[in-house]
């Protein structure tokens, strides 16, 4: 109870990675993402390294593998164009368990599947031990610019009402004996989408009158301000600046 | 200054872009601490009226004064400061993401910040008996609940005027007697738009029925409802059973 916008990526705790103020983590997980693209895919110890040092993270904020592995599935897509890579990328051929695949082509894979997940799981973390307002306020103080930060922080609020909105016109269709079968009944759903739309529209121009009404000029004050002391900083950075050396041994290697 | 009424509306006039004529002339004064209902059929132009009155619409003919400010685009921020509009919808109204930022918002577009932002939050928030629940999301409060942080919205401002649309729409009758308990004990001029009759007689002694564009009746709420002919002639309706005479 009590909470903020509890999203389901989010995971409460009060570990030391929860109280670092947003901005340094975005930083930090910038950072991180950077560093790893930049190595090349031979130096496969060096992954192994960065997967070290983000293990070391889930184990400092208290992220179970077992929730990282889960939200870890959003990866899938990806995975599977990877998957593809072995078998259509041309150039020299091996085998693999009695299948001819290219070389250049698993390396490929192998490239896009450890920097991928490398990164997906990086956000993950950032994503658990982080309020999603708290994300759009760190953005904000990277200097976003304010009117995407306002776009963002009303899609959080107005999330719900257009979901819940959204439910209650499917009661109504149904308690009317629709149920959407096929293609025949997509018409039907087309309306209710261009209703929704015209609805949310509405509700954009009646809350904009309240805005206004309340001295809104055009700029949204900033408030919860969270400025970062060094400690924090170097707390936050030291997940890339740990990478870093892995990274450089790797491109002299 | 006591003198000075909160609200003056001189023969404010009003017609739409697409030609349409809302308002015809209309005159209101409201003194300092009084509660008025402001009363009249659907499409009156009560909604009308009162975007005037913090300068969203801008008067065809005719003044808006409050607190002996005329609202025009010299003093608008003062205006919007001044004149606190509770919105039907609180959904309209809360807009940003916390019950503590959507009541900081008034305040800190002003330029309030720190400490004072926090105390005036506070205040607004006891105020209408929703201190603790600065952190929630305005989604996850009850239909009252939200109506009450959303008057606490214009409070934080320090309004000369509270203007209420609908205050008891959608409400439980519980929820509806903690928001007359709210209003009851604020000291700030108060006009509520209100088709919920029983509700006006219980909080403003005086009313307004606006019809067809002009002010058609103001008087004590009691007389006004009690009078049968002028509530016929403007559509307006008693709930069955209810004797304006008889609730003391």
């Amino acid at each position: 109870m009590g909470a903020g916008h509890a999203h389901k990526l989010y995971r409460r705790g009060d570990s030391p990675v929860h109280g670092l103020p947003p901005h340094t983590k975005l930083v930090a997980v910038l950072g991180f993402v950077l560093v790893v693209v930049t190595t090349p895919r031979e130096a496969v110890w060096a992954f192994a390294g960065y997967a070290a040092l983000l293990a070391a993270v889930a184990a400092l904020a208290r992220v179970p593998v077992g929730f990282l592995l889960r939200r870890l599935a959003i990866e899938v897509p990806f995975v599977a164009f990877a998957l593809l890579m072995p078998f259509v990328v041309p150039g020299e051929q091996t085998t693999v368990l009695g299948v001819a695949v290219s070389v250049p082509g698993l390396w490929g894979a192998w490239n896009i599947l450890a920097k991928g997940t490398l990164g997906v799981a990086a956000s993950v973390l950032l994503a658990a031990t982080t309020e999603l307002r708290g994300l759009i306020l760190g953005l904000q103080r990277l200097g976003l610019p304010s009117l995407l930060v306002q776009i963002a922080s009303f899609m959080i609020r107005y999330g719900d009402v257009v979901t819940d909105e959204m439910r209650r016109m499917s009661i109504a269709r149904r308690s009317r004996g629709f149920e959407a079968r096929g293609v025949r009944h997509w018409g039907v759903l087309a309306k209710s989408a261009g209703a929704l739309f015209i609805r949310s529209y509405e509700r954009g121009e009646r809350v904009h009158l309240a805005m206004v009404s309340r001295g809104y000029t055009g700029t949204m004050p900033l408030l919860d301000e969270r400025p970062a002391d060094r400690a924090q900083w170097a707390a936050a950075l030291a997940l890339p600046l740990a990478a870093l050396p892995i990274c450089l041994l790797a491109l002299l290697g | 200054m006591t003198s000075t009424p909160s609200l003056d509306v001189r023969g404010l006039a009003y017609a739409y872009p697409d030609g349409h004529q809302a308002l015809f002339g209309v005159d209101l004064t409201i003194g300092r601490g009084e509660r008025v209902a402001l009363l009249g059929p659907n499409g009156a132009g009560k909604t009308t009226l009162v975007l005037h009155l913090n300068g969203i619409l801008a008067a065809g003919a005719g003044s808006v004064t409050v607190a002996g400010l005329p609202v025009g685009k010299k003093h608008m921020a003062e205006i919007r400061r001044k004149v606190g509009i509770v919105f039907q919808d609180p959904d309209d109204q809360l807009f940003m993401p916390t019950v503590r930022e959507d009541v900081a918002f008034g305040p800190a577009s002003a330029g309030l910040r720190g400490a004072a932002l926090d105390a005036v939050v506070e205040r607004a928030l006891e105020k209408v008996g929703m201190a603790g629940y600065a952190d929630r999301p305005p989604h996850h409060l009850s239909f009252g609940q939200r109506r009450r942080v959303a008057v606490a919205t214009v409070l934080a401002t320090e309004p000369e005027i509270l203007v209420l649309d609908e205050p008891s729409s959608n409400l439980d009758p519980a929820s509806r007697r903690e928001l007359a308990d709210v209003l009851r004990s604020l000291d700030v001029t108060v006009l509520m738009v209100t088709h919920d009759l029983p509700y006006a007689l219980e909080l403003c002694p005086r009313s307004l029925v606006l019809s067809e564009g002009v002010i058609a009746a103001d008087g004590p709420t009691r007389e006004i409802l009690s009078d049968e002919e002028l509530m016929t002639r403007h559509r307006l309706e008693l709930p069955f059973g209810f004797v304006p005479g008889s609730v003391a």
